[in-house]
């Protein structure tokens, strides 16, 4: 119920901002899409911790932060490796473990490791994941395991996910 | 004021453009498909990222810069989501990673307890 409530919110809102229209029967018709939206979703059983991610809202906003200064420092790494003329790469696949207990928690990893550049996950399968990693660097930046640390804070671990489902 | 606000916003969108070019020289300076992704990971991160915060310092306090704020954030959820079906795609399509032997053993994985993976193997097409 509470996913329900914060998912037709958070759709009415995103509609508001995208929109702007602040007329009765405009609103109304607004309304009216979100709550088909609602029962639509509701329907097809998506309505879940998973879909809707509420309860990771506040934690996930500590998180960001850090991924973009993270994201800023390789980005940086990866254009000087480009722009050097003897293209200095140590390509390498290695495979790392994540300390996370949900589904939830794994695909946020995984999607941290792939954005931040240098780095982009390959596959992920019983909480074990192959990188493909750019440099030496970029392979042990991942590999002192902050990230790893940080997003296990993220996801919490509230919701008893078993281990390993992913 | 004005004159502030628009060094400031045409200074991120100079740079984003700048880590634009940047990927691109990557995606033909870097030799195989897997190493290819790290230079587009320039592109939609802090490429992007750096435009649309120039454009956003150019809309100033409106609902423009809101719309402006969740492109980025759509962009930042769905492009490892394409960049990691890629990946798959390529395993899936029998693609070996090029490898640098001398890479490996710069970095001693033994020392965090993990080791390297055996990439003669087969990809497992079931996986997929």
């Amino acid at each position: 119920m509470l996913h329900t409530i914060s998912l037709g919110s958070t759709l009415f809102a995103l509609w508001l901002l995208l929109s702007g229209y602040l007329e009765m029967w405009l609103l109304a018709l607004g309304l009216g899409s979100t709550a088909l939206m609602v029962i639509i979703a509701n329907r097809m059983d998506v309505i879940d911790h998973e879909g809707h991610p509420v309860h990771m809202t506040w934690r996930l906003t500590m998180y960001l932060p850090w991924l973009a200064w993270e994201l800023v420092k390789s980005n940086i790494d990866i254009a000087r490796v480009i722009l050097h003329p003897k293209l200095p790469i140590q390509p390498m696949v290695i495979k790392i473990k994540g300390s996370q207990v949900t589904e939830l928690g794994y695909v946020t990893y995984a999607n941290s490791i792939t954005l931040t550049p240098g780095t982009v996950t390959l596959a992920l399968e019983n909480g074990e994941m192959e990188i493909h990693a750019l440099t030496t660097a970029s392979a042990e930046g991942l590999l002192t395991g902050e990230m790893d640390a940080r997003v296990h804070i993220v996801e919490g671990a509230a919701d008893g996910t078993v281990k390993g489902a992913g | 004021m004005a004159v502030l606000f628009d060094i400031i916003s045409w200074a991120l969108l100079l740079g984003g453009s700048a880590l634009m070019l940047i990927g691109g020289i990557g995606l033909y300076r870097l030799p195989d498909v897997y190493t290819r992704m790290h230079g587009a990971g320039i592109i939609d991160t802090l490429g992007a990222g750096m435009v649309f915060a120039g454009l956003m310092v150019q809309a100033g306090l409106t609902l423009v810069t809101v719309k402006l704020g969740l492109i980025v954030v759509f962009l930042f959820f769905t492009s490892p989501t394409t960049t990691h079906a890629l990946a798959r795609a390529a395993q899936a399509e029998g693609v070996l990673p090029l490898l640098d032997d001398k890479g490996e053993d710069d970095v001693d994985l033994s020392q965090y307890g993990m080791d390297g993976v055996d990439l003669t193997e087969e990809p497992d097409k079931s996986k997929t």
